[in-house]
C-alpha cells in the first residue's frame, strides 16, 4: 500500500531533478537566513552558487549536535518566530538541549512523511492507531499523531506510560495499530498477560516501533507475542522527528523519504564519503524544511545504504536497521542519557561521594537504570530513614535532569571498583546482539 | 523438634504504637525474650518472641491488634567471634533465605540464639537437621 | 479574546494524551499562528528554563501547578517581571478561587483567564473569559446552555446556582443533547462590557456529584473503590484525603485475617495499590496502610472523600 505512490515510486532521474532543485533552494535559504550557515560557508569559501550537482553537497561542512547547542535556542531557525508554530526538543539533556522549530508547512510535511510510514505498515482510514509514544517536547507522539490524522485514522493519543490502561484501551477500543518503542511493546505484552489478557486476542495487526535501537530477535518476539507485523521506524528531532525512514512490507531496510531528506554515509573518524553498502555514520540533509533547514547533519547513527531495487516498488534508497551509536551516549527507553548528567545530580546532593556506576539492564524487555552511588562515611553511619531520604532525593534529582526514573542504590564507601584512567561508568547489560 | 513461634504485629509509623503493644504484654505478665522492628515508609512490623506465645497471641488479637503467628527456628550461636557467621553461613549454603531475624540471649546469659523466620520452616528444618547445630528447645522459654 | 496573537509563544503545560486539555489549546493556538511549546506538565526546572530561554508569553496550566511553578521561580531568584516575558495565562481543569487568581497574577505579573470545558464537549473551549474577567462567555453558537436543579431536573432562573446542562449544536462525531455536566454554576445574563453577546457563566463553584479533581484529572471514589476491592489483603474501609490539587492520599485498612507478619508482602501490596489506582485514574496516589479499625465507620453513607482544600 502506498500513501503517495507517484512520489514513492518515482524514477531515479526525476527524483534527482527534484532533489537538486530542492537542495539548491534549501542551501540558499539556509545561507541567507541562518547566520550560522553563512559563517560555515564563508569559512570554507563556498556560496550557494557552488551547488550545481547533487554531489556538490559534499562541499558543505557537516552540522553536528554541538553546533546546534551553540546556537541555542533559536539560532538555526530560517523563519522568523512568528512563522514558527511549534517547538520540539531533543529529550533528556540538560543545559542546552537541541531545539527544533516547525512552520505550518513543516508540520504538513511531517504529517505527509508520517502518513507514508503508517501506510507502509498497512494503516488506512479504518484503522485505530494507539500512539504510545510520549507527547510533549519529545517528537514521537506528535509525529505519529499528525500522520495518522492525515490518513484519517481514529487516533488514540494514549501517550507513554500507564501500561494497564494502555492495554485496557487496546482491548476496549479494538486498537489495530500500535506505535511505541519496541521495548515498551514487549513490556506491554507481559503486563497484558499478567492482567489475564492474551495479547494475540487483541485486534492489533501492525506496529511502528522506533526511537531506540532494537534487533531482529526483538522483532520476532514482538510479532509472536502480539500476532502483528512489527515495522522499524526511524527519525530524529534535528531532522523532523519520526518519519525520516520506515520499513515496507519486505522488512528489509528502511526507505528514506528522499524527496525530503538526502542520506549519505561517512566514515565517522575521517568524515570521508563511504560507498553504498558500507557501514558508517548516517548524515542527513533536509531539502524541504522551512523552519529549520539542516545541512549534512551528523546523526551519529551507524548504518549503511541499500541501493538495490526493493520488491515493494518504492524507488527510495533504504538504510539497514541502526547498528549502533558513534559516541558514548546511551539511549535508554528512547531517552538519551549521558553519564555526566547523572554525575551532575550526584555532585549536587550532599552525603554521597562522586563514585558511581550506571547499570543498564532490560529485565522484562523494558530498560532499567540502576545508579550505584557510594555514601559518604557520615551518611553510612546515619539512621536508615535518612539514608532512605537521601536515596529518594537523588532519584528525584536524576529524574529531573534526565527525564526518566532511575533506581538509586546507595552502597558502602569505597565499595565500587576503582579503575585506572577512564572510569567505567556504564555497565550496559542489555543484549542487543542478533 | 518442638516449635518456636514469632508473633508479628502490624503497626503504623506513629508515636505510641510500640508502647501500646508492649503495655498489653506487660500487663499480662508476658516476658519478651527477643524482639525486632522492620519498618518502611509509613508502616512497619514489630516481631516478638515471648514466653507464653499462645496467650500473647490471643490477647493481642482480642485487643484489636493485627497479629500473626509464625513458626520460627532458634539456632544456638557460639559465644565467640564468628559465632553468628558460622550459623548464617550454614543457612546460606543450604539456600535458606532469612525473612526476619532476632537474637535471644538465654536467662543464664550463657547461650545466645539466632531466631529466624524463613519461607518454608519445615523444609528448612529438614535441610538443617544433619548439620552440627543446636536448636532452641521451646520448653526452655516457657 | 484575551489578546493572544501571532508572535505570541504559548507554553502548554497541560498533559498531552487522552486528557483533552492540552490538545485543544494546541490546535487552537496553531490555528492563530501562535508558537506552541508542548511542554506538558512536570519537570518544573525545565518549565522555567523554557520560559526564560524561549521568551514564553502565555501559559496554559492548572491553577495548582501555576502556584507551584511561581513559587519555584521565586526560589530560584528569578524576577518574573524582569527576567521573563509572560503576559497571560489560561487556567482551567480544576476549580480555584478569585484569591488564587489574584495571587498568581501578582506573583508573575500577568493576567489570568479562566477557561472551561469538558472532554464530552471538545475539551476546553466551551467557555472563556474576556478581558473583564467577570464570568466565562459560553459560545452559544456552538452550545446551548441551561442551568437546572440537580435534584429535580427543573430549570433554574438566571443568576441562581445550579447544574450546568449543555447541548452541542454543530458537532458531527458525537452530538450530545442536554448533557449534565455535574458542574455547579450560574448564568450571568447581563450584557458584558466587552461587547460579546454570548451569555456568561460564573466560575465553577463545585460539583453536584462526588467526583473530585486531582492534577486536573476527574476522579470518582468508585474508581478507587473498585481497585481496592480487587486487591487481596485490603479490608473494606478506606478514605481518600485531599490536601492539595496535585496529590491524593488513599488510606486503606489492612485485612487482619490475611496478615502474615511479612513486611515484604505489605510493601508489594502497597505498590500494587499505587500502580492499579494510577492505571485506573491516571494519577499516582500516596497510599497509607492503616491498622484495622482506625478509620471512622460512618453510619449510612460512608464519607469516603475528605477534601481539605479550599477554593
Amino acid at each position: 500500500m502506498f500513501w503517495n505512490k507517484e512520489i514513492e515510486c518515482i524514477n531515479e532521474e526525476q527524483l534527482k531533478e527534484i532533489q537538486l532543485q530542492r537542495l539548491k533552494d534549501t542551501v540558499k535559504r539556509a545561507y541567507e537566513k541562518v547566520p550560522y550557515y553563512k559563517r560555515k560557508f564563508d569559512e570554507v569559501g563556498i556560496t550557494p552558487d557552488d551547488i550545481k550537482r547533487l554531489d556538490d553537497l559534499r562541499k558543505i561542512p557537516f552540522t553536528s549536535k554541538a553546533d546546534l547547542r551553540e546556537v541555542y535556542p533559536f539560532g538555526m531557525f530560517a523563519s522568523p518566530l512568528r512563522e514558527i508554530v511549534e517547538i520540539h526538543m531533543s529529550s533528556g539533556t540538560t543545559g542546552k538541549p537541541v531545539v527544533a522549530g516547525y512552520t505550518m508547512n513543516d508540520i504538513e510535511i511531517w504529517g505527509e512523511v508520517m502518513a507514508r510510514c503508517l501506510t507502509m505498515a498497512g494503516a488506512t482510514k479504518d484503522d485505530i492507531v494507539q500512539v504510545a509514544y510520549g507527547y510533549g517536547l519529545f517528537t514521537g507522539g506528535f509525529g505519529v499523531h499528525y500522520g495518522a490524522r492525515k490518513i484519517g485514522c481514529m487516533i488514540v493519543p494514549a501517550s507513554a506510560g500507564n501500561t494497564r490502561r494502555q492495554i485496557e484501551i487496546m482491548r476496549d477500543f479494538g486498537t489495530t495499530i500500535l506505535t511505541c518503542t519496541p521495548s515498551y511493546a514487549l513490556y506491554m505484552a507481559e503486563v497484558a498477560q499478567e492482567m489475564g489478557i492474551e495479547p494475540t486476542n487483541l485486534k492489533l495487526k501492525a506496529g511502528c516501533f522506533g526511537a531506540e535501537m532494537w534487533t531482529e530477535a526483538m522483532r520476532s518476539e514482538i510479532e509472536k507475542r502480539f500476532g502483528l507485523n512489527a515495522y522499524n521506524i526511524y527519525g530524529l528531532t534535528e531532522i523532523i522527528g519520526p518519519g525520516v525512514a520506515h520499513e515496507c512490507v519486505e522488512k528489509n531496510g528502511l526507505h528514506i523519504f528522499e524527496d525530503h531528506f538526502i542520506a549519505e554515509i561517512i566514515d565517522p573518524e575521517t568524515g570521508d564519503h563511504l560507498p553504498d553498502g558500507k557501514r558508517g555514520e548516517l548524515v542527513l540533509t533536509t531539502i524541504t524544511r522551512e523552519g529549520m533547514p539542516m545541512l549534512r547533519f551528523r546523526t551519529r547513527d551507524i548504518t549503511s545504504l541499500i541501493r538495490e531495487k526493493c520488491s515493494c516498488g518504492r524507488t527510495f534508497v533504504r538504510i539497514e536497521r541502526i547498528r549502533g551509536r558513534t559516541d558514548d551516549m546511551i539511549k535508554v527507553r528512547g531517552v538519551m542519557l549521558f553519564p555526566y548528567q547523572i554525575e551532575k545530580a550526584i555532585l549536587e546532593v550532599q552525603g554521597v561521594e562522586p563514585h558511581y556506576q550506571i547499570v543498564i539492564t532490560r529485565p522484562q524487555h523494558l530498560d532499567e537504570i540502576e545508579v550505584m552511588v557510594e555514601m559518604s562515611k557520615e551518611t553510612f553511619s546515619d539512621e536508615v530513614k535518612h539514608i532512605e531520604a537521601l536515596k529518594k532525593k537523588l532519584e528525584r534529582r536524576i529524574e529531573e535532569i534526565v527525564g526518566i526514573r532511575v533506581k538509586v542504590t546507595l552502597v558502602e564507601p569505597k565499595s565500587l571498583p576503582r579503575s585506572e584512567g577512564k572510569a567505567k561508568r556504564i555497565i550496559d547489560k542489555r543484549s542487543l546482539s542478533e | 523438634m518442638n516449635k518456636v513461634y514469632m508473633i508479628s504485629v502490624f503497626a503504623e509509623n506513629k508515636p505510641g504504637r510500640l508502647e501500646r503493644v508492649t503495655k498489653v504484654l506487660a500487663e499480662a505478665n508476658i516476658n519478651i525474650l527477643a524482639f525486632s522492628i522492620t519498618s518502611t515508609n509509613g508502616f512497619g512490623v514489630i516481631k516478638f518472641m515471648v514466653n507464653k506465645w499462645k496467650e500473647a497471641y490471643d490477647l493481642l488479637r482480642e485487643k484489636g491488634f493485627t497479629v500473626s503467628l509464625n513458626e520460627a527456628i532458634g539456632i544456638e550461636m557460639k559465644d565467640q567471634p564468628g559465632g553468628l557467621y558460622e550459623v548464617v553461613k550454614i543457612l546460606s549454603s543450604k539456600g535458606i533465605n532469612i525473612e526476619s531475624a532476632s537474637v535471644y540471649v538465654a536467662e543464664t546469659r550463657k547461650r545466645a540464639y539466632l531466631i529466624v523466620e524463613v519461607e518454608d520452616t519445615s523444609k528448612a528444618k529438614e535441610l538443617l537437621k544433619d548439620e552440627n547445630l543446636k536448636f532452641l528447645n521451646p520448653e526452655e522459654i516457657q | 479574546m484575551t489578546g493572544a496573537k501571532r508572535g505570541d509563544i504559548l507554553q502548554n503545560s497541560m498533559t498531552y494524551g487522552l486528557f483533552t486539555g492540552a490538545f485543544v489549546m494546541h490546535y487552537g493556538a496553531e490555528k492563530i499562528g501562535i508558537l506552541v511549546i508542548p511542554a506538558g506538565p512536570g519537570n518544573t526546572e525545565r518549565q522555567i528554563n523554557l520560559m526564560r530561554d524561549f521568551g514564553t508569553t502565555m501559559l496554559h496550566i492548572t491553577p495548582s501547578y501555576a502556584l507551584y511553578v511561581a513559587s519555584v521561580i521565586y526560589d530560584k531568584g528569578i524576577d518574573p517581571r524582569r527576567d521573563l516575558k509572560l503576559k497571560r495565562a489560561y487556567l482551567g481543569a480544576e476549580p480555584y478561587s478569585e484569591e488564587t487568581r489574584k495571587k498568581i497574577e501578582d506573583m508573575l505579573g500577568i493576567d489570568i483567564y479562566n477557561c472551561y470545558g469538558l472532554t464530552e464537549m471538545n475539551g476546553p473551549g466551551v467557555g472563556f473569559e474576556c478581558k473583564y474577567k467577570e464570568g466565562l462567555h459560553i459560545w452559544e453558537d456552538n452550545f446551548l446552555m441551561e442551568v437546572i436543579n440537580p435534584e429535580t431536573g427543573e430549570p433554574i432562573p438566571d443568576g441562581e446556582i445550579g447544574e450546568l446542562v449543555l447541548t452541542t449544536l454543530n458537532r458531527e462525531a458525537m452530538p450530545l443533547i442536554r448533557y449534565r455536566t455535574r458542574d455547579l454554576t450560574k448564568i450571568i445574563s447581563e450584557p458584558c462590557k466587552c461587547g460579546r453577546t454570548h451569555r456568561r457563566i460564573s466560575r465553577i463553584l463545585g460539583r453536584s456529584d462526588d467526583m473530585f479533581i486531582v492534577k486536573g484529572v476527574n476522579i470518582f471514589p468508585q474508581q478507587i473503590e473498585q481497585v481496592l476491592m480487587s486487591i487481596k489483603g485490603v479490608a473494606q474501609n478506606y478514605q481518600i484525603v485531599l490536601e492539595s490539587y496535585d496529590e491524593m492520599t488513599v488510606k486503606v485498612e489492612i485485612d487482619r485475617e490475611l496478615f502474615d507478619g511479612k513486611i515484604e508482602r505489605l510493601i508489594r501490596m502497597k505498590d500494587e495499590i499505587v500502580d492499579k489506582i494510577r492505571s485506573a485514574t491516571m494519577v499516582k496516589p500516596k497510599v497509607e496502610l492503616l491498622e484495622p479499625g482506625t478509620l471512622p465507620i460512618s453510619e449510612g453513607k460512608a464519607k469516603r472523600v475528605i477534601d481539605n482544600r479550599t477554593i
